[in-house]
């Protein structure tokens, strides 16, 4: 690794950060912390940021992905105390969406914030929970996202102040989806959104989980890693939507980590639209009979933008079911990157798994990378997966332009029809139909 | 419906065609003139669909002889939305499936770029709603069908009688079915024909092409033509059909017919 490319960004981060976590200076350089087993889980981030190397791309996670334009920047930590007026937030807002957490900078901001109890719900930020609730929240938070040998989550781990709490106890259905916004507003900082999920037995829920930015300058870069727990008990359910609109010179760097116990169910489709250099790290851990999951993914980007969706779906347990379909629509010089590794252990009989990584491409100079990695040490298995790259169908054009349409107007329509398919699913039509303008503008050329 | 006055709609003479360098179409004429129906019928790989994509514009053939007067235009210089803007329609024998697209935002664009093309107003959603519908109920197709993606997960019948429905709204002077009566039973094939039949008119002609007589029973064509290797090999009415049904394609090289490649 080349010590002096990093020294910049990490000499930074661990100059606002104590070297230990018994460091007299703790409690004056970060937000009070309520519960002293935050402050362990930190320290133990702490200690472990501090081991990890900065990936490169000799790494083979990070292979098509350069990160090196990170260290060069100098980001400190957001800090807490400016809120934006509710009329610049208002737009991100989702209209049929009653609960809704906003966070800004990576900060709990309860006046922009709407809360209806439903419900014993469990809802809220966790400076505020980790007092009344937190033998609850210690049994999960940072239980699943792993920051042994993640350099990303042991640092937002050891940043942790605050962020989104959702607990859905047993039998409890939520009616209403939940949206989870945050709102990056500082130039040349780093935040560190967090959240977690839990279902409890037979609970369900849908969260949107929304990345936005609400800067003047909107050439201000900035850094967002965020770190995202979902944990189902048995029968469980969750519709999960992650949205990623960062503005387009931020990097965005994102882990998510969900546990399945049995028979619960995961859906998941995440946008990326933002950021220049975007990674999205999903993994699924299947660790009982019967879970499933199915994960949808779109990345649309364009002009030297980077989306890396690397996902990891592990079948620990017999009879479980997994669906994934990821598309990519890269415009000019962009460049996406799909990782989709399946794991189907030993034990994992009767495993039922589909991957498909579709890709188009706009341009000439547009890039595609597309890997999909199956590891599968069971034998009675089904698990089909392919991977294309490539432009429009010929005779998909034909069809339209049989029916009189141009071929600007059949290719824009088909390119939109590209995109829009993953769009299908969403069950929030307000929401729906802002991604279907989006899709659409960024896909139609004159 | 042959009338005295029929003007001619669609004159082919020596057409020729290639794709990927092999001659498919080898000096088809075929003269259909308005108010008329025709039935191309021949054995697989005699060229029929070929005939009826090159009719239609597809960019994998090539016509190498031969041309293609439609009314007053030259047809091969016609791109092909422009040959659909002027009224030639295809029903696909293999309907492309277009997933993320609502069938009533495809149908409304199809109809409003042929209509404006033709000088005619658009209609908003609203009015294009009412619309459809009244042109749905034709065919007895669901409404549902509306907000579902094109022909995604739609039976082969359904497919089927949404190419009708398209050419219901983009009303067509001359309408080439190709196969529409391939996949599908009895009841739906019934469904089909009478919104064919339905939609002609003395203004408009129609080209059938089957495989089998049944779809022949249901709408009944003014002329039959046979094709065998990328030529129209015999030419008769409706109970040439009929002959074949009970002959077989074997039956015209015993019979000593001598018009072969005739235009009506």
């Amino acid at each position: 690794m080349n010590e002096s490319k990093n020294i910049d960004y990490l000499t930074c981060l661990f100059k606002s950060l104590p070297a230990q976590s018994n460091s007299s200076t703790f409690q004056d350089t970060l937000p009070e912390d309520p519960q002293l087993w935050i402050k362990q889980l930190r320290a133990q981030a702490i200690d472990e940021a501090g081991q990890l190397k900065w990936p490169t791309n000799k790494d083979e996670e990070w292979r098509f992905t350069d990160i090196s334009p990170l260290t060069r920047l100098p980001f400190k930590p957001a800090q807490a105390g400016y809120v934006p007026d509710l009329s610049e937030v208002r737009p991100f807002f989702i209209e049929e969406m009653v609960n809704r957490l906003v966070f800004v900078n990576g900060f709990f901001a309860p006046e922009l914030s709407s809360i209806t109890h439903e419900n014993q719900l469990i809802i809220g930020n966790l400076d505020t929970l980790a007092t009344s609730h937190a033998h609850v929240i210690s049994a999960h938070l940072g239980q699943y996202a792993q920051f042994r040998q993640n350099l990303f989550t042991a640092l937002n781990t050891a940043f942790l102040h605050d962020g989104a709490i959702i607990i859905a106890p047993r039998n409890t259905v939520v009616d209403q989806p939940i949206h989870l916004l945050f709102v990056a507003t500082q130039a040349e900082t780093t935040h560190y959104p967090r959240c977690l999920i839990v279902g409890d037995d037979n609970s369900q829920m849908t969260v949107v989980e929304d990345y936005v930015a609400l800067q003047a300058d909107k050439s201000s870069a900035y850094i967002t890693n965020s770190v995202t727990e979902l944990k189902l008990s048995a029968n469980a359910q969750i519709q999960h939507i992650r949205l990623q609109r960062e503005n387009l010179n931020a990097f965005h760097l994102a882990n998510c980590a969900v546990s399945l116990d049995h028979a619960s169910r995961y859906e998941t489709i995440s946008i990326s639209l933002g950021a220049k250099i975007s990674r999205y790290n999903l993994n699924v851990s299947l660790n009982a009979k019967a879970a499933e999951c199915a994960i949808d993914g779109l990345a649309l980007i364009t002009d030297g933008q980077l989306a890396d969706t690397h996902t990891c779906i592990d079948h620990v347990k017999p009879n479980c079911t997994s669906h994934q379909q990821h598309k990519c629509i890269v415009d000019n010089d962009a460049h996406a990157v799909f990782n989709g590794k399946i794991i189907v252990r030993p034990n994992a009989q009767k495993t039922n798994s589909s991957q498909s990584s579709r890709n188009l491409l706009l341009s000439n100079k547009a890039q595609i990378d597309t890997k999909p990695q199956l590891e599968i040490f069971a034998d009675d298995v089904k698990c089909a997966h392919g991977a294309t790259v490539g432009q429009l169908d010929k005779d998909e054009i034909f069809y339209l332009k049989s029916r009189g349409l141009s071929e600007l107007a059949a290719r824009n329509l088909l390119t939109y029809a590209f995109g829009a398919e993953i769009l299908n699913n969403i069950p929030i039509p307000s929401l729906k139909h802002t991604l279907e303008q989006t899709v659409l503008n960024q896909t139609q050329s004159h | 419906m042959i009338s005295k006055n029929n003007q001619t709609l669609l004159n082919v003479q020596n057409l020729h065609a290639n794709t990927q360098d092999t001659e498919i179409l080898k000096g088809i004429n075929l003269t259909v003139n308005h108010g008329e129906i025709h039935a191309i019928m021949g054995l697989n790989g005699s060229g029929k669909s070929t005939f009826a994509k090159v009719l239609a514009g597809h960019p994998d053939y090539i016509v190498t002889q031969g041309n293609i007067q439609f009314e007053q235009q030259d047809l091969l210089a016609l791109p092909p939305e422009e040959r659909a803007q002027a009224g030639v329609f295809l029903a696909f024998q293999y309907p492309i499936e277009i997933p993320g697209v609502a069938n009533s935002q495809f149908l409304r664009l199809a109809y409003n770029t042929v209509q404006s093309k033709r000088g005619n107003d658009e209609l908003d959603p609203l009015e294009f709603d009412d619309f459809v519908r009244e042109k749905m109920k034709l065919l007895e197709m669901n409404p549902d069908f509306l907000d579902r993606s094109v022909n995604e997960g739609f039976s082969g019948g359904e497919k089927k009688r949404n190419e009708i429905l398209q050419m219901a709204l983009l009303e067509p002077k001359l309408g080439i079915l190709d196969e529409t009566d391939s996949g599908l039973d009895i009841d739906a094939l019934k469904i089909v024909a009478k919104g064919v039949n339905h939609l002609r008119n003395e203004q408009n002609a129609i080209i059938l092409i089957t495989h089998y007589q049944r779809l022949l029973d249901h709408i009944v064509p003014d002329y039959v033509h046979v094709m065998e290797a990328g030529r129209i090999i015999k030419t008769g009415g409706k109970e040439l059909a009929l002959e074949l049904e009970k002959h077989g394609y074997d039956w015209l090289h015993n019979d000593q017919q001598k018009n072969a490649g005739v235009s009506v």
